[in-house]
């Protein structure tokens, strides 16, 4: 069963992957080292599958898309948050890390409570509780279905963006 | 008709465009630099296609420069053989991207320009649209020369009044941050207008520009006017105001009560007043950045710093933004300033302000810094404490090793 990791507001880029171990494009070695600093057990517990929760503005600061990756190396199946910051958002969509906005989940749960998500109905159960994440806008659906951004536009150019917009 | 970010996707798209809508749009330049420049490259390569344009392609050493690690120098040789291969001349490595591409004419009212890195923002201030983005958007301008937004609403911020002597741009953002919050302008766009705006040089706007991203903004825009025309070296009248806008918000700040603003750790929106915090120990001052590292920041510093020592228990680092600055700063008898006040003065990038290269912190360490950010671990230890304010605000804390308020000095 998935378990989930709960963390606060104002989660930055900093936080998650932090400036000197940003410094290579190879996704597990970012994975090592996600929340390195700010929850130094983090990678060394996660299973894959689990999740993070997030408070507001999760993913704040520097645009480097080297936080994403490392959530996503690290194991995550998603991200839940009651707020995320916009680049942060739009780059965990382009690299097929689902981010799912719920505001209602945040005081309900428990760090380590199991959980289970439904990426495409957005539907989450936390030990029986039930909550519904807010449905990605029609760009995002449209990346998340065919994986990533760069599988979008290689497989349909912009006239998969052109014609949800 | 509309806000100056409708008025500029409407003349680009040769359509009326409103806030909200979705739009493919093409861009003036997209830029990438020694950190996001190699994920760029490796998503671009993943598209199999050939460069949209290799003269629209900016790729910038700053992160990391000189490289200090084999790990670095690795991605810096990426970006190299990505520039060699397809024939990219514009790469830089004489200081921080976002002043570089203002300094090196990339940057025209009206224009939109995309870059990987959250300060682009920065262009905003000679009313250009501009935004961050991560490498994979990045990756895609490079092969089409274009990107999807949605079309952001706008906060119309308006800064009344003249800012009185000790006051700066730098304490203005703060403050909107302090009222608005680290979200406050998420996924919107960013107007900074009224009396100080208008009075303010194109350096003071790139500050309030700049950090237009810190409170979450997409794009932070000042109108085009006289100060830009001047700063361009164009007799150009750029005919792009905001006409009959519709703003999601409007914010009023009287930029004459202010006082210096501090953003204490180990957030951008916990910001106090100066005396708050005064007599704050520090071990590091760092003075410069894509906020404040520009000609206008360091004459403020050489200001306080002329005929003074720095404290000895803290160590006083100045990093102008670019060479250009870098050399006037040098003409002007600055750097000698600086050095006989017994700071230390670093080659032009990015400096200590992303904890990646020299003036790291150690735990338990604090520092007051001009750049943009203090999260806990952005300059090295997340056990260290980082402060931001205005130049003369680091200053004079710097020649008195604890956080102090310049107005008492001449």
């Amino acid at each position: 069963m998935a378990r989930l990791f709960k963390f606060g507001d104002a989660i930055s880029t900093d936080a998650i992957i932090p400036g000197c171990y940003n410094v290579t494009t190879d996704a597990a070695a970012l994975g090592k080292a996600c929340f390195i600093e700010a929850r130094p057990d983090f990678a060394g517990t996660v299973q894959q599958g689990d999740v993070i929760i997030g408070g507001r503005n999760f993913g704040c600061g520097s645009s480097r898309e080297h936080a994403p990756m490392a959530i996503k190396a690290a194991g995550i199946q998603a991200v839940v948050a009651r707020s995320f910051a916009r680049i942060f958002y739009r780059n965990a969509i382009n690299i097929g890390l689902p981010v799912i906005q719920c505001d209602a989940i945040y005081d309900a749960v428990e760090d380590g409570d199991p959980i289970s998500i439904d990426i495409h109905s957005g539907g989450i159960d936390v030990d029986g509780k039930m909550f519904q994440g807010e449905t990605p806008g029609p760009v995002a659906a449209a990346i998340m279905e065919a994986g990533t951004l760069i599988d979008l536009i290689k497989t349909r150019g912009w006239a998969a963006i052109e014609e949800v917009s | 008709m509309g806000t100056l970010t409708e008025e500029i996707f409407t003349r680009r798209l040769g359509r009326e465009v409103h806030a909200g809508e979705i739009v493919v749009a093409p861009v003036d330049y997209a830029m990438a630099h020694d950190v996001t420049g190699p994920l760029a490259i490796e998503a671009f390569r993943k598209l199999g296609v050939p460069l949209w344009d290799p003269q629209r392609v900016i790729m910038v050493f700053d992160h990391i420069l000189p490289a200090n690690t084999v790990a670095s120098a690795g991605l810096h040789k990426v970006v190299r053989d990505f520039a060699d291969e397809f024939g990219v001349t514009h790469v830089f490595q004489e200081g921080i991207c976002h002043q570089l591409m203002v300094e090196k004419g990339f940057i025209r009212p009206g224009g939109i320009v995309v870059g990987a890195d959250s300060h682009s923002t920065t262009y905003g201030a000679l009313g250009c649209f501009s935004a961050g983005f991560g490498s994979t958007d990045i990756a895609v301008t490079f092969a089409t020369g274009k990107t999807w937004f949605r079309v952001p609403e706008t906060i119309r911020i308006n800064l009344r009044g003249a800012l009185p002597p000790g006051i700066f741009p730098k304490d203005l953002a703060l403050k909107v941050i302090r009222m608005l919050g680290a979200e406050g302008a998420n996924y919107l766009a960013v107007e900074w207008g009224g009396e100080a705006v208008e009075a303010m040089s194109v350096d003071e706007r790139l500050t309030l520009a700049n950090l237009t991203v810190d409170f979450g903004g997409k794009a932070g825009l000042c109108e085009p006017d006289e100060h830009t025309r001047a700063y361009l070296g164009e007799a150009e009248v750029y005919d792009l105001h905001p006409i009959a806008p519709v703003y999601r918000s409007l914010i009023e700040v009287d930029a004459q009560t202010l006082e210096p603003q501090i953003a204490c750790p180990p957030a951008i929106d916990n910001v106090q007043d100066l005396s708050a915090v005064a007599g704050t120990e520090l071990d590091e001052v760092f003075v410069g950045s894509c906020a404040n590292g520009r000609i206008e920041d360091l004459a403020i510093v050489a200001g306080y710093f002329k005929g003074r020592q720095v404290s000895p228990r803290t160590r006083t680092i100045v990093v102008p933004a670019s060479k250009q600055i870098y050399m006037e700063a040098l003409a002007r008898g600055y750097i000698q300033t600086f050095m006989e006040a017994g700071a230390l003065v670093m080659n032009a990038g990015c400096g200590p302000c992303l904890g990646r290269q020299h003036g790291v912190l150690g735990p338990g360490e604090r520092a007051l810094s001009t750049s943009n950010r203090n999260y806990a671990g952005r300059m090295g230890s997340a056990q260290a404490e980082i402060y931001l304010a205005n130049p003369a605000v680091a200053a004079a804390s710097a020649l008195a090793g604890v956080i102090t308020d310049p107005r008492g000095l001449n």
